[in-house]
């Protein structure tokens, strides 16, 4: 049974997979397209291993702008959600800005944030990064502590429980599936924002404006060895999201994402 | 000819796997134009799944079915059969007039004459004013009579219905039994009728199924012998409780088979 | 249930205009809050526990909220007479198009690739997994590759504009959420319609267009929602990434350079990337109300 499963679930998209890569590789050869157009998954590949130490630098530099963002955006959103659960008034007016937020592409508030600091530091990406992160957590975790089982919250009433025991014994429990959606969603963003914020110029140091600038010089592949690195980033922070789930609520599924035009928001 | 005619019929599901499961063994019925049968037994016995075959949702693993004198298949292909479900799977994107139209569309009616179909089965159900509600603005047990209309707008022969009143309550229920057998009355079609209620099944019914788990078989067919039309005064008629304590006692002896659940006595 | 549908429509109006009026207030306190750190901040910027976290205050960082505002009635350069307000509505409109076609590129391929996935399971198997993987990777890292392309491709004798680069990127992010969502949609009708739909012999494309599409659209509604948003993303990123004249994105580009000398233009622009936001999910919204008329209310929640 076991070995079916398997063959049923791993190999349609390994086949499919090896299949797509083979078949770029063929087209690149085949009809001999210029390297500056698109390079071979071959060569991607050679200049991946080449310039591995840059590309890991270049990573690093994305990536804890990315991970600074997430956790600070991560604890302000749930600080506030909090404040929002006991504030009917102040969740009012945050909501609809969050809302409108969503369909705005916010990211280009790097171009005024990079006036607000000096231009050469990170600070301005670690900020916008944090902005992102901060809506997305705000959103789900706010939803999670207000959309709580009337029953559960009748039944504390009850037993004479106060708002703050209400809030520790059904809020909050029923906002951590919430977080992890959240989570889950936010970690690839973080990603994402981090390095489209260095297309707004600043240090080039990131793997965004390593992309940009081998393209301008038509180093096709070596731009796509940075985009293979840029996946693996977002690739690990979603998994690493995914494991602290599995650990923080064994057996608990996530509740399903906010589905509003805010699940990616900003990247 | 017989309305359905079905002959040892057997389904296995998963055959050969380790979670083989023989649905029906060996089932002979034969069911008379007009007739009114009902399906009962626990959960499990398979009734569903006779159902099922009987509209060819389901393709046999041995036997046959028969419907109007053909195989259940080509009776499928020339719609010979309305059916009704438990949920009344009405398309919430449609008003109730179009959703009583969607068998005439999929059959190539003009436009017209579905209309006038549709109206005219509303009318026998008494909703003519609701045509072009939609369904979520209507009570269960109006769903469920638009979803009757819907079964009859091909006018067939035969009625297939899956609990088409288990999520009722109790008094809608009894109502919508009623308008049930004086439908049947005026349109003569027969009905192969699938409940976990005993009185349900024997206030409707010309003859009871009784059936049992673990092969899935009929155990005993009980004769309702409740004579002339059935109104709610049959509700408290000997004959109506002679047909409960009898249907009753077929399924006590299934109840021996330690498969007890789904049997609602009421 | 339907006799007082008048004073429902109220309540839900008295709703709206509320949450109008509370949107206005937020963003006068955003503006607010704005001024008073302005007032009060320091004028190079400050340290917190010794990080540079505070933001300079001056006039060229900062300027006042009706320095912005004022910004809009004035000439885009000196001397030119095309006011600002025009040019950064000609940029936003520009973009708009853009986003209108990549959206409109990205959900026919995600619509077509959602019944494609339905209809063979193989390919669902094949596919869907590299379509969640997607989602979590920086699909957005190709857009200086894409627009590359402008100039360089020729199809057909055709050669291929900078500017549909853009819009195909913003329609390769649009498209991932319109197939996973309408995949979702398509298997979500329920097993008794699917079972009625057998009954009456109707044909695989019968049950797709009567049937799975109309019930998908509660799930395709949302995912439009993210295609939008995800199309205005992916062209003004390739604005900005590429420096593709005409768009918001490059006059963001432009204007923040200038911040030294004309410190409230760059929010001119920036605000015009706000406007063509909120026109694009507009404009879905109009096209969700349209598709959702005659649903049950809590559906479209």
């Amino acid at each position: 049974m076991k070995s079916r499963s398997l063959l049923r679930n791993v190999l349609p998209p390994a086949v499919f997979g090896i299949g797509f890569i083979a078949l770029w590789e063929l087209v690149v050869k085949g009809f001999d397209l210029k390297p500056y157009f698109l390079a071979p998954p071959s060569k991607i590949w050679q200049k991946f291993i080449q310039n591995f130490d840059l590309i890991w630098g270049a990573t690093k530099v994305s990536g804890t702008n990315a991970l600074i963002g997430l956790l600070v955006g991560a604890v302000f959103g749930i600080l506030m959600s909090l404040v929002l659960s006991r504030y009917r008034t102040l969740s009012d007016l945050v909501t609809p800005l969050a809302i409108a937020l969503n369909a705005i592409p916010i990211f280009v508030l790097v171009a005024v944030l990079n006036n607000m600091f000096a231009i050469t530091s990170e600070v301005p990406r670690r900020i916008m990064v944090t902005l992102v992160v901060y809506f997305i957590v705000l959103v789900n975790v706010a939803k999670g502590l207000t959309q709580v089982s009337p029953t559960h919250v009748e039944l504390m009433k009850s037993y004479a429980a106060s708002e703050v025991s209400i809030l520790r014994k059904v809020r909050v429990p029923n906002a951590v599936p919430y977080l992890f959606t959240a989570l889950k969603i936010a970690a690839p963003a973080s990603v994402i924002t981090a390095f489209v914020s260095e297309y707004f110029g600043g240090s080039q140091n990131g793997l965004g404006s390593r992309i940009a600038s081998n393209i301008a010089n038509s180093k096709n592949a070596v731009a796509w060895a940075y985009v293979l690195g840029a996946c693996l980033l977002g690739l690990a922070f979603y998994v690493i999201s995914s494991l602290l789930e599995g650990v923080a609520t064994p057996g608990g599924g996530s509740k399903r994402a906010e589905t509003g035009p805010g699940a990616r928001r900003g990247n | 000819m017989s309305a359905v005619e079905i002959s040892s019929l057997g389904k296995v599901f998963n055959a050969g796997s380790a979670n083989q499961v023989d649905a029906l063994v060996d089932i002979d019925l034969s069911i008379a134009p007009g007739e009114f049968v009902s399906l009962i037994g626990p959960s499990g016995c398979g009734k569903s799944t006779l159902l099922r075959l009987i509209a060819n949702l389901l393709e046999p693993t041995s036997g046959s079915v028969t419907v109007n004198g053909k195989s259940a298949k080509q009776a499928r292909l020339d719609q010979d059969y309305g059916m009704a479900f438990q949920q009344s799977g009405l398309f919430e994107w449609r008003t109730v007039a179009k959703n009583i139209e969607l068998p005439l569309e999929l059959k190539g009616w003009e436009k017209a004459k579905r209309r006038a179909r549709a109206l005219e089965m509303l009318e026998l159900v008494k909703l003519a004013d609701f045509a072009e509600h939609y369904p979520w603005q209507l009570s269960g047990g109006m769903q469920q009579r638009v979803a009757i209309a819907r079964a009859l707008a091909v006018h067939p022969q035969l009625l297939l219905m899956d609990e088409p009143f288990g999520a009722l309550d109790e008094m809608t229920r009894e109502h919508m039994q009623s308008e049930l057998l004086s439908i049947c009355r005026r349109t003569g079609s027969s009905v192969v009728f699938v409940t976990h209620s005993i009185p349900e099944a024997v206030y409707l019914s010309n003859r009871v199924v009784v059936m049992s788990p673990r092969p899935g078989r009929i155990t005993k067919i009980v004769d309702v012998g409740i004579e002339g039309e059935r109104t709610d005064a049959t509700r408290d008629n000997a004959a109506f409780f002679a047909g409960i304590t009898a249907v009753r006692e077929a399924l006590r002896g299934v109840e021996m088979s330690d498969h007890v659940r789904g049997i609602e006595d009421r | 249930m339907s006799n007082a549908p008048s004073t429902r429509n109220h309540q839900v109006m008295l709703r709206r205009v509320r949450r109008m009026v509370l949107f206005v207030v937020s963003i006068v306190l955003v503006a607010a809050v704005w001024e008073i750190y302005k007032a009060v901040g320091p004028e190079a910027g400050g340290k917190i526990f010794g990080w540079k976290l505070l933001p300079r205050a001056n006039d060229n960082a900062m300027p006042h909220v009706w320095e912005m505002l004022s910004r809009y009635t004035r000439p885009e350069l000196r001397g030119s007479d095309r006011r600002i307000w025009s040019v950064v509505l000609a940029g936003a409109w520009f973009s708009f198009r853009l986003a209108l076609v990549g959206f409109a590129l990205g959900t026919t391929l995600g619509l077509g690739l959602a019944v494609l996935m339905s209809r063979f399971k193989i390919a669902e198997r094949g596919i869907l997994p590299y379509l969640v993987v997607s989602q979590t990777v920086p699909l957005i890292a190709l857009a200086p590759l894409v627009v590359s392309w402008g100039g360089k491709l020729h199809v057909f004798g055709w050669e291929w504009p900078r500017w549909l680069s853009a819009a195909v990127l913003g329609g390769f992010l649009a498209f991932f959420p319109v197939a996973v969502g309408t995949l979702r949609g398509l298997q979500s009708a329920a097993s008794a319609s699917v079972e009625l739909m057998d009954s009456y012999a109707a044909s695989w494309t019968q049950t797709l267009f009567k049937l799975r599409f109309p019930a998908a659209v509660p799930f395709i509604v949302p995912s439009l929602k993210l295609a939008a948003s995800s199309s205005v993303i992916g062209v003004v990123v390739a604005e900005i990434s590429t420096g593709l004249k005409g768009g918001i994105g490059r006059l963001i580009i432009e204007y923040a350079r200038e911040a030294t000398s004309d410190p409230a233009k760059v929010f001119t622009a920036v605000f015009g990337a706000a406007l063509l936001g909120l026109a694009m999910s507009g404009f879905v919204t109009i096209a969700d109300l349209y598709m959702m008329r005659n649903r049950p209310k809590e559906a479209t929640a």
